[in-house]
């Protein structure tokens, strides 16, 4: 049976070859349109650290004075290098890293090459367990080594590839900033997108290419970027001064394995807060804030709200392409409504007709959705050839291939319903008298 | 014409009628809506900088290790570009309008009141006013002896030695406005911090921030007297005549290499160039919104073109009567397209409504401002023209439906 209709529905369509290629057009620019934002979302709303995400989590401190105090604010966005340090060396949590970035110049050996920036982050010893980031060669540095402020880096594979040829470089010596270090490690090509430890430099397609022990940095006074706000009389640093002690400008992560665990934590948040109220360094009451890594991107709206935006309009405009098709759907059952009659005067019944015409409907859709699969990878292609910072990420994965086909062929299929049904309550004795 | 008997008719097509109405209305909420959205961004882009665009030229370089003395380094970096040829003028600054990287500061008008009056961006650096381009209103430029040195000025607010600090600022005739309305503001004061007050001793006409994403902020921003040194951070700011940027910006890059062959630049480029960064994002969405007009209006006009070749060949037999009972052509043709009209109007209706509904949902999520009212004449005329031109076709196959179809096959 679905053979032969699948035959009747072919012959319609053929019979009406601009109808169909309208209809098909319309759905097909639908779906691509809605596809190709609908996977730009997926993928800048994705989890940066599948697995693991949901144990890692930011931890805020209110160390500001009295001015503007208000309950209900947030904390700041960053913790001061004394908090820092001090939640460090309480470690109180399963693991936990203080991190901050800035860009270093690398000198290269060779002649051939000139000097040139690199984006560093500067971190404690956990963030690579921690992060899971995978090595190529050799490892990070112990905490231990990072508090004798060691001169040792590990690099990302792009620079390695790029000093070294790919060559397993541990061991080796690299010039930054005047200042030689000993290359203990090499990653693998690693990038979390988002670049979720800190929203600062941009967060999407940002990769440091060196990681130096925060400790050797605040000794060199390397150079530090980001953002940092200060409150009172603090200064934000500038060259060989750091920023006081009355300004955020470092990012404190930790790895919390349970939620009895994260409940402790922020406990633990509350009461330092408290102690350092105490000490007087702190004027405000305990105002802590402790997210996984999901709710702080959701805090930051990491997703650009322009994205957001085009992912509406476009299917605002799968709906518009889905009322027409409907409309040209059911002008078109109509218009058979005497042969509808005939097959009813001989005996389909008007499930069997439901059928016939869902099954025209759906070949429809699965055109389009073909149709609709190509647009969008063209889409994707121009989305790619855009200079946002996120535009390289914009790729379609197998999931979104699946959810094209099954939207596309749904979104049919509910196009085909009312007309079909609308096209089965003929009554075949009007129809066949008026011939 | 008479409306009656298209009303008669369309009763007897309820659903594919308001079918079309539906997605008329669609069409018509979605264009209202992205036609207000491109207003939008093209008025953003066009913002103003308050700075000569077309001569200006930045340039970053970076040190490899630390200079001994910075503010020496910068001194001999600005008398080097000095030199170069087409060089009309040269400034340092850490930041630029539109470069999006920005050092702000929070205002207050009295030290000890708890709220800030409103976040400002501060740039620092000599000899600005003259190399941008902006206009002095009143009062004076900086000096040359209103400056302190920044890691004087930054060792002077950790030690709370209000003296080593600056004590005098220019500010935007907007921020001047914002502050105290209507009032002259020179000789005010302006508190960074707690301990020390800028005296406002001139007003520029304008000068844009280098975050400037609220368009209401723009323009909120003093220069302060604090003296950079060279880091990697600084900008070196070039004008010139617009014809000879391209000449100038390689010599002055040169002279900056050839100075210590060690260094890194890291940015060289045109104000232009700024600009077109910093808006890229809205010139892609205007792209993009032009787009998602351009095919919405398409697909709705062929569905239209759909519909009415559906009706015209449904009603061929009735087109013949009504023409051998005397309906000329123009009758035909004029039935077909005031359908068209009548479905449109309701369409246009309903899509008023939803485009009104949608701007609200923008407003509450996208931040966005209220339609304007002129934004609706625009969606309802593009409609009626849209659907006018669709339908035209089949009208015109209707009017040729010859009498004789009325004899036939009765």
């Amino acid at each position: 049976m679905f053979g032969y209709y699948l035959d009747l529905a072919l012959r319609s369509l053929r019979r009406n070859k601009m109808l169909t290629a309208l209809m098909v057009l319309a759905i097909a620019l639908g779906i691509g349109a809605s596809m190709t934002t609908l996977t730009v979302l997926h993928v800048l709303s994705g989890d940066p650290l599948p697995g693991r995400s949901d144990k890692l989590y930011y931890a805020q401190l209110d160390p500001q004075d009295m001015k503007g105090m208000d309950s209900s604010k947030e904390p700041p966005e960053q913790v001061t290098l004394i908090d820092g340090l001090n939640l460090l060396h309480a470690g109180r949590a399963d693991h936990q890293a203080l991190m901050t970035g800035g860009s270093v110049p690398v000198q290269p050996e060779q002649s051939s090459l000139d000097p040139f920036y690199v984006e560093a982050r500067y971190t404690t010893a956990d963030f690579f367990g921690m992060f899971d980031v995978p090595f190529l060669y050799g490892q990070g540095w112990t905490a231990a080594e990072g508090e004798a402020k060691v001169r040792e880096v590990v690099i990302a594979k792009s620079l390695n590839d790029k000093l070294f040829d790919g060559a397993n470089s541990v061991g080796r010596t690299l010039r930054m900033a005047g200042t030689s270090f000993r290359i203990v490690g090499v990653l693998d090509s690693w990038q979390p997108n988002p670049h979720f430890y800190d929203l600062n430099t941009g967060s999407y397609a940002y990769g440091e290419e060196v990681f130096l022990p925060l400790q050797t940095m605040l000794e060199l006074r390397l150079d530090r970027g980001g953002s940092t706000d200060c409150w009172g009389n603090g200064g934000g640093g500038v060259g060989n001064i750091l920023p006081s002690n009355d300004c955020v400008w470092l990012q404190f992560w930790t790895q919390l394995d349970s939620p009895a665990k994260a409940a402790a934590y922020q406990e633990f948040l509350v009461h330092y807060s408290l102690d350092q109220k105490a000490l007087g360094r702190f004027q405000r009451a305990p105002n802590v804030r402790l997210r996984n890594v999901m709710q702080w991107l959701d805090y930051n709206k990491v997703v650009p709200s322009d994205v957001r935006l085009q992912n509406g309009l476009a299917f605002g405009f799968l709906l518009v392409c889905l009322v027409n098709t409907v409309g040209l759907m059911l002008a078109k059952f109509m218009r058979r409504a005497s042969e509808l009659g005939v097959r009813r005067a001989l005996g389909a019944s008007r499930r069997a007709l439901f059928a016939q015409l869902l099954i025209e409907s759906g070949v429809v859709g699965l055109v389009g959705g073909v149709g609709g699969l190509l647009l969008a990878m063209f889409g994707l292609w121009l989305v790619r050839q855009r200079p946002s910072d996120y535009a390289a990420l914009a790729h379609l994965d197998l999931s979104m291939l699946f959810i094209t086909f099954v939207l596309a062929v749904l979104a049919t299929l509910l196009a085909g319903l009312l007309p079909a049904w609308r096209a089965c309550q003929i009554a075949p004795a009007l129809q066949l008298k008026s011939n | 014409m008479d409306i009656l008997p298209i009303l008669s008719t369309l009763r007897r097509h309820k659903l594919t009628a308001w079918l079309l109405i539906l997605e008329i209305a669609l069409t018509c909420a979605i264009v209202c809506n992205a036609v207000f959205l491109i207003g939008q961004r093209l008025q953003r882009m066009d913002m103003p900088s308050g700075v000569a665009e077309h001569e200006l030229l930045q340039i970053q370089v970076a040190d490899v290790t630390t200079p001994s003395n910075p503010y020496a380094r910068l001194a001999e970096d600005v008398a080097l570009l000095r030199q170069v040829p087409g060089v009309q003028s040269v400034a340092s600054s850490n930041q630029v309008p539109f470069g999006v990287s920005s050092s702000n500061g929070n205002i207050r008008l009295d030290p000890t009141q708890p709220e800030r009056t409103l976040s400002a961006t501060t740039y620092f650096g000599e000899n600005l006013v003259q190399t941008l381009g902006t206009r002095l209103v009143s009062g004076r430029d900086l000096q040359s002896d209103d400056f302190v040195d920044v890691e004087t000025a930054m060792k002077g607010l950790n030690t709370g030695d209000s003296k080593s600090l600056p004590h005098v600022t220019l500010i935007t005739q907007t921020l001047s406005e914002r502050l105290w309305p209507g009032q002259n503001p020179l000789g005010r004061l302006i508190y960074l911090t707690p301990t020390v007050g800028l005296r406002v001793v001139g007003v520029v006409d304008s000068l844009a921030r280098p975050n400037a994403f609220d368009t209401a902020k723009t323009q909120f921003t003093m220069v302060v007297p604090l003296r950079m040194g060279a880091n990697k951070d600084q900008s070196y700011l070039i004008r010139t005549r617009p014809e000879d940027r391209a000449n100038v910006l390689a010599a002055a890059v040169a002279a900056l290499k050839k100075a210590d062959p060690q260094r890194v630049v890291t940015t060289k480029r045109s104000f232009d160039e700024v600009r077109r960064k910093f808006f890229q994002d809205d010139r892609a969405m205007a792209g993009i919104l032009t787009g998602v007009i351009a095919a919405l209006l398409i697909v709705t006009a062929l569905g239209i073109v759909g519909l009415a070749s559906f009706w015209v060949a449904q009603r061929r037999r009735t087109i013949g009567v009504r023409r051998a009972l005397g309906a000329t052509r123009s009758n035909i043709l004029h039935y077909f397209q005031t359908e068209n009209f009548v479905l449109a109007t309701l369409g246009i209706a309903l899509g008023m409504a939803l485009a009104f509904g949608m701007n609200l949902f923008l407003m509450t999520h996208y931040e966005l401002p209220r339609l304007p009212a002129v934004y609706f004449p625009v969606g309802a005329v593009l409609l009626w023209l849209i659907g006018q031109l669709a339908v035209l076709g089949p009208a015109l196959r209707a009017a040729a439906v010859p009498p004789v179809v009325a004899t036939r096959s009765v």
